[in-house]
């Protein structure tokens, strides 16, 4: 499905996505992890919350503020992670974040996450378009500078 | 006679450069301004022909770079009515702003005494008085915004008690863009033995700016909001203040002698504060930019940029649902947010139409809460703008409803 996606129905999801975010709630329960993302040069201020239990991410949700693009893109991640285990999960991610850096990928594993296939266009958004998953990735142990 | 066309032609990057396959459209210009090629010619001059450190004067090139670095001085002080041993160069306004916080307000504040902000002000005219009131134990209040969002005198008055030992605020805030009564400010604070502390980066380089004629005690700007180099800025201080104050750094070049007991003796100011190799270039280059303002005249700037404003509001009242924060404000910082589009989206809208603009809560992080909004969109110009920039810019707004059209590029 995803090389018969037109531009209109990627917007489509993005506004979806954005108007109804999905998993967006705070999750109060101590058996999860939470991280807290922002960046000096937007407003995205968002906490990203995961449920880790038997190497599986049972629960991924966030609350916060954000633009159109990070809050679009974790929505769709938060749908796209929850079940998955942890190295699927980062696996998943690795993708995500060579697409935005235009680098090669597997568009099948992604899923909706392909909407911001541009993204790379405009290169003021990355940070918009991947806040919500470098979230994610540290909360799995990454350990990378972004 | 202003001729913007013909001004145009003096800045390299005005020279029909692209941003997204569209005409170059920028209105950042309360971020940063773009430079003339005097001022990189100048720059250049320094590098290719008299490169030596200042302050050494043992041969030719080393007294002709003296003489290029000190002349600069005395043209910032004839700039806005110092004299030049009022003048300190620093690496922008922040510099400046945090010179005076510790040098002055660490050093003279008490528990018991108070500084005077308003929600308006840039981080760096509150974050430096954050730490003053750690250190000191002194309190920080707030100045009241009439509706408008504006700093007025007789709020000023409501505020100020015999306990104010500064009043630091912004003559232009970076948001809101009134220009503020400083004369009148200044007045009350000295009435009351406070010392006044005024942020010039968003005013020093749209108008005419005369210390002596405000009566403020310090002012701080920045060389690259007004054609000259990033890494320069200047404190101006009131003599006998900068005299007593202490420096921010000690090295080289601020001192007369020391001994190995500790024992140092200071130059006096302004090279008391400028410890290390200068920016050297950053002077020069400054100087070369305040030649090329003055040319133009500083009233005759202000007088068209006010023009461009005006003309900008009428336009941008034209596009449907969009809300203007400082519709009344006189200089050419225009606050607004489009309908429905949060203010990060419709900056990068207009970025696919190669108009710049900020987004974002612009450093004033405070004054967001008296906006009601979490952020916002900030135009804003100078001199090099003109009306078909503006009729650019108000077209992008117009589609403000398909602000997703900057991710697909259709």
């Amino acid at each position: 499905m995803h090389f018969s996606m037109t531009n209109e129905m990627m917007r489509e999801i993005i506004m979806d996505h954005y108007q109804n975010p999905r998993n967006k709630r705070e999750a109060t329960s101590e058996d999860y992890q939470t991280i807290y993302m922002d960046s000096t040069s937007c407003i995205d201020k968002i906490y990203i919350q995961v449920k880790i239990e038997n190497d599986r991410l049972v629960d991924v949700c966030w609350h916060g503020i954000g633009c159109a693009i990070s809050t679009a893109s974790t929505s769709i991640m938060t749908e796209l992670l929850k079940g998955k285990t942890v190295s699927e999960a980062q696996n998943i991610i690795s993708n995500y974040k060579n697409m935005i850096h235009e680098e090669e990928y597997d568009p099948e594993i992604l899923d909706e996450a392909i909407v911001f296939m541009n993204t790379s266009k405009q290169a003021a958004r990355i940070k918009c378009a991947t806040i919500g998953w470098n979230g994610v990735n540290k909360i799995l142990g990454a350990d990378d500078d972004e | 006679m202003f001729d913007v066309q013909q001004i145009r032609k003096d800045f390299p990057m005005l020279r029909g450069l692209t941003m997204q396959g569209h005409p170059l459209v920028y209105l950042d210009n309360a971020a940063t301004s773009f430079k003339p090629y005097c001022v990189l010619k100048a720059i250049e001059n320094y590098y290719c022909n008299c490169t030596s450190n200042s302050h050494r004067a043992d041969y030719d090139l080393s007294q002709q770079v003296d003489e290029l670095y000190e002349g600069a001085r005395s043209k910032v002080a004839k700039f806005i009515g110092a004299k030049k041993s009022e003048i300190v160069f620093t690496s922008g306004a922040s510099m400046s702003l945090n010179l005076v916080a510790y040098g002055w307000g660490i050093k003279y504040l008490k528990p018991e005494d108070e500084i005077l902000l308003t929600e308006a002000e840039h981080a760096s005219n509150i974050l430096p008085w954050f730490k003053v009131a750690e250190v000191t134990g002194c309190k920080i209040k707030y100045i009241p915004l009439d509706e408008k969002g504006k700093l007025t005198p007789e709020n000023v008055s409501k505020t100020i008690t015999k306990n104010t030992k500064v009043i630091s605020v912004a003559q232009v805030t970076n948001v809101m863009g009134y220009v503020i009564d400083v004369k009148e400010i200044a007045k009350i604070a000295h009435q009351y033995g406070a010392i006044i502390v005024v942020d010039g980066a968003q005013s020093v380089p749209h108008m005419k700016t005369d210390v002596k004629d405000l009566d403020c005690d310090f002012l701080c700007f920045s060389g690259h909001k007004m054609c000259g180099p990033t890494g320069i800025g200047v404190l101006y201080g009131k003599y006998q203040l900068l005299d007593c104050m202490d420096p921010l750094l000690t090295g080289g070049g601020m001192n007369t002698r020391f001994d190995m007991c500790g024992d140092v003796g200071l130059q006096i100011p302004p090279l008391k504060f400028e410890a290390g190799t200068q920016n050297i270039e950053g002077a020069i280059g400054l100087a070369a930019a305040i030649e090329y303002l003055e040319k133009i005249g500083m009233d005759e700037i202000a007088k068209y940029e006010i023009e461009l404003r005006q003309y900008m509001i009428d336009k941008m009242k034209e596009i449907e649902g969009i809300t203007i924060y400082n519709p009344s404000a006189d200089t050419g910082i225009v606050t607004f947010n489009l309908k429905n589009v949060f203010a990060q989206d419709a900056a990068s809208l207009l970025n696919s139409k190669g108009v710049c603009v900020r987004s974002g809560q612009h450093c004033a992080k405070i004054l967001m809460e008296f906006l009601k909004t979490t952020a916002t969109l900030r135009a804003s110009l100078y001199f090099y703008n003109t009306k078909e920039e503006i009729d650019i810019f108000v077209d992008a707004c117009k589609k403000g409803g398909d602000f997703l059209d900057a991710f697909f590029n259709d």
